[in-house]
C-alpha cells in the first residue's frame, strides 16, 4: 500500500440527548511517508475528532462507530489497550490547540518532557535530561540548560507551543497530528512555529497531519489538503490544484472569502452565506445545499462519495462536472 | 570563559541562591516557617511533654482543689486537686495522637476513593457516591456514635469510627477536583502521550488537585480533636482520668464562675494546635501551586 497511515471510512458518533451527532461521518484519507496532509475546515467540522480518532482518544459518549484505521499496514481500532501505550506519543503524537493549558502546572516542563522519553524508551535519567536540553535548543527555546528547570507559568504561549511540540517530538514520532497548534498565537509567532515544524519535519522526515482553519498557513506548509465539511470529506487534493482547480462549491467558497493581498485594487471578499449546520438534524443529502450556490432539486439525493475529478483530485459534490466543465 | 572555571562558579551560585531562597520564603510565605516551628514544638511536647511535667498528671491530691494560678501552680488545680500544667503538657500526646490519626488515614482513603471515582465515573462512581451519600445523609455524631455502639467504647475503636466517617470530606472534595481537572488539555496531551491511566492519575491530577485536600485536612486536624474530646466527654472515647484537653473543659464547666481557669487553659492548648495546623495548611497550599513561589 506504501501508506504510512490510512483512515477508511471513519464514522465517530456521540450519541447525546438531542440525538447522535455525526461529528466524523465516513472520511477516508490517507497520508504518505514525509507528507503533509492539511485537514481544513470549519469549526465543528470534525476535524479535531479526526485527529482524536486516529490517536484513539474518544471519550464517553463519544463512540468509533465503525471504519478502520491503519497504521502501518495495521488497524489499530483492533488493538488493545495496552498495545496503544506504544503508539500513543512513540509513534504517532499529537500537539493540542491551547498551549496554556496543555502542559501540566505543577511540574517543571524539563519532568515532563523526560517522562516522555523514559515512558517510550530504556534510557537513563540523565541522559533522558541531556535529549531534553538537545530537543529544546532544536525548538528554540533559548537558554535550554536553564529554562528546562521552570513552570510552564513561566514561559509564553508561543514558547509554551514550542515546549509541547519537543515533547511530542521527543520520541521521534512516525506521524505527527497538530490539532491547530497555532490558533491560540498571534500571527508572528504562529508564523516561526509553522517554519519551525516545516524544518523539523524535514530534518526527521516525518508525516504531519495538520488541522487548520486558515488556508494561509495551507498554502505556506502542506502537501495535499482535505477540506471537511459538518463531519464529511468534501474535497481532497494536491495543494496547488485545490488552490488553482477546486471543484467543489465549499472550497470555492473559502477560497473566495481570503484576502489575496495582491492586488491594490479594493477588493471585494464574498463570504459564505449562512451558518454551519446543525450536526444533530443535517439535511437529506449534501450537508451544504442550504449555503451552496450551486445547489438544486438532485442534491437532496446526493451521496458524498469522494468522485475522481483527475488522478489525485477527488470532489464529494455530484454536481462538479455540471458546474464547471 | 574556560570550560574549567565553570563548575566552580556554578556552585557559588547555588549555595548563595539557597539562601536566598530563604529568606525569600520568609518574606513571601511566613506562614509556612510559622506553621513549621509550631507544629515542630507541638510534636516536641507531645513526644516529651509527659516527661517534662512537675506533677503526676492523675494523682488526686484533696489538700490542693480548686488553686488559682499560682508559682506552685501556675495554670492552677482542678476540682481533685490536679496540676492542670501538668495535665496539659500530658494531653499533647493524646489529642495530637487523635487529630494525626484521625486525619492521615481518611486523607490516604478517601483521596484514592476521589480519584477513581471521578477519574473513571460510570458505574463505579455512581455506587461509590450512593455509599457517600448515604453516610451523608446522617448526623455526623449519630454516625459515629452508633459505629461506636456496635463496637464498643474505648480509644481504639474512636479512631475507627472517626475514620469510617472521616474519608467522606476527602472523597467528595477530590472527585470535584477530579472531574475539572481530568477535562483540562494537559490531561488530554498526557493520555496522546501514552502514559497509563496510573500514572496520569497520580503523577498529574494528583499534584494538580491536592492542596484543596491538605488545608482541609490541616483544618480536620482540629476538628478531630474536637470530635475525639466530645466523644470522650461522652464517655465513648477516651476514659476518665485520662487528661484528654475536651474531657478537661467540659469538666470545668461546672465551676466556669469560679474557677474559670479550669476550662480557659486547655481551651489555649487547642486554639494553639489549631493555629498552628492551619498556618502549616495555608503555607503549604501556596506553596503547591507553583504560580505563588
Amino acid at each position: 500500500m506504501g501508506d504510512l497511515l490510512r483512515v477508511e471510512n471513519l464514522k465517530t458518533y456521540f450519541k447525546t440527548q438531542n440525538g447522535v451527532i455525526k461529528a466524523v461521518d465516513d472520511v477516508s484519507f490517507s497520508v504518505t511517508q514525509g507528507e503533509v496532509l492539511g485537514l481544513v475546515g470549519e469549526s465543528g467540522s470534525g476535524k479535531s475528532m479526526t485527529c482524536r480518532s486516529i490517536m484513539r482518544l474518544i471519550a464517553h459518549p463519544g463512540k468509533i462507530v465503525s471504519g478502520k484505521i491503519w497504521f502501518q499496514g495495521e488497524d489499530i481500532l483492533s488493538w488493545p489497550m495496552n498495545r496503544l501505550v506504544n503508539y500513543r506519543g512513540a509513534q504517532v503524537s499529537m500537539i493540542l490547540q491551547e498551549p496554556m493549558t496543555a502542559l501540566n502546572p505543577v511540574q517543571t516542563v524539563g519532568l515532563q518532557i523526560e517522562e516522555t522519553i523514559i515512558q517510550h524508551e530504556r534510557i537513563s535519567k540523565n541522559s533522558a535530561r541531556d535529549r531534553s536540553i538537545e530537543l529544546f535548543r532544536k525548538v528554540g527555546i533559548p537558554a535550554p540548560e536553564r529554562r528546562i528547570k521552570e513552570y510552564p507559568h513561566q514561559f509564553s504561549g508561543g514558547m509554551r507551543q514550542r515546549v509541547m511540540i519537543a515533547i511530542a517530538l521527543a520520541c521521534r514520532p512516525k506521524v505527527l497530528l497538530a490539532d491547530e497548534p497555532t490558533t491560540a498565537l498571534d500571527v508572528t509567532i504562529q508564523d516561526q512555529i509553522i517554519r519551525l515544524v516545516e524544518a523539523l519535519q524535514d530534518e526527521m522526515g516525518m508525516s504531519v497531519v495538520w488541522v487548520t482553519h486558515d488556508l494561509g498557513v495551507v498554502a505556506q506548509l502542506c502537501d495535499r489538503v482535505a477540506v471537511m465539511y459538518a463531519g464529511h470529506i468534501m474535497e481532497l487534493a494536491d495543494v496547488i490544484e485545490l488552490f488553482e482547480n477546486s471543484r467543489h462549491p465549499y472550497t470555492r467558497g473559502l477560497l473566495e472569502s481570503i484576502p489575496s493581498g495582491e492586488t491594490r485594487e479594493v477588493q471585494k471578499l464574498i463570504p459564505i452565506q449562512g451558518q454551519p449546520p446543525d450536526l444533530c438534524n443535517l439535511p437529506a443529502g449534501c450537508p451544504f445545499i442550504p449555503r451552496c450556490r450551486y445547489s438544486d432539486k438532485s442534491c437532496t439525493s446526493a451521496d458524498l462519495t469522494l468522485r475522481e475529478v483527475k488522478p489525485g483530485h477527488l470532489s464529494a459534490c455530484k454536481r462538479f462536472e455540471e458546474i464547471w466543465n | 570563559m574556560t570550560v574549567a572555571a565553570l563548575p566552580e562558579q556554578n556552585k557559588l551560585v547555588t549555595r548563595k541562591s539557597r539562601w536566598m531562597s530563604l529568606t525569600r520564603l520568609w518574606k513571601r510565605n511566613p506562614a509556612i516557617i510559622l506553621g513549621i516551628i509550631l507544629v515542630t514544638a507541638i510534636i516536641f511536647l507531645a513526644i516529651f511533654g509527659p516527661s517534662l511535667v512537675p506533677y503526676d498528671p492523675i494523682a488526686q491530691n484533696y489538700k490542693v482543689r480548686l488553686q488559682p494560678p499560682s508559682s506552685q501552680f501556675i495554670f492552677g488545680t482542678d476540682k481533685f486537686g490536679r496540676d492542670i500544667f501538668s495535665r496539659i503538657m500530658t494531653g499533647f500526646r493524646i489529642d495530637l495522637q487523635i487529630g494525626i490519626v484521625c486525619v492521615i488515614f481518611p486523607f490516604i482513603f478517601g483521596i484514592f476513593i476521589g480519584l477513581i471515582s471521578g477519574y473513571y465515573g460510570g458505574f463505579l462512581d455512581n455506587l461509590l457516591m450512593r455509599i457517600v451519600d448515604i453516610s451523608v445523609s446522617f448526623p455526623f455524631y449519630v454516625l459515629v456514635i452508633a459505629i461506636l455502639a456496635i463496637l464498643g467504647r474505648g480509644v481504639l475503636n474512636m479512631y475507627v469510627a472517626l475514620i469510617m466517617v472521616g474519608w467522606i470530606a476527602y472523597a467528595k472534595i477530590i472527585r470535584g477536583e477530579v472531574l475539572v481537572a481530568k477535562n483540562m488539555e494537559y490531561v488530554l496531551a498526557a493520555r496522546a502521550l501514552g502514559y497509563s491511566n496510573g500514572r496520569i492519575l497520580l503523577n498529574h491530577l494528583l499534584p494538580n488537585i491536592i492542596s484543596p485536600a491538605i488545608i482541609f485536612a490541616m483544618s480536620d486536624v482540629i476538628m478531630c480533636i474536637m470530635e475525639g474530646s466530645s466523644l470522650g466527654f461522652l464517655g465513648l472515647g477516651v476514659q476518665a482520668p485520662a487528661p484528654e484537653w475536651g474531657v478537661m473543659i467540659a469538666d470545668g464547666r461546672e465551676f466556669i464562675t469560679q474557677a474559670p481557669w479550669l476550662s480557659i487553659f486547655p481551651g489555649l492548648a487547642i486554639a494553639l494546635v489549631g493555629i498552628s495546623f492551619s498556618m502549616l495548611g495555608d503555607g503549604l497550599s501556596s506553596l503547591l501551586r507553583p504560580t505563588d513561589r
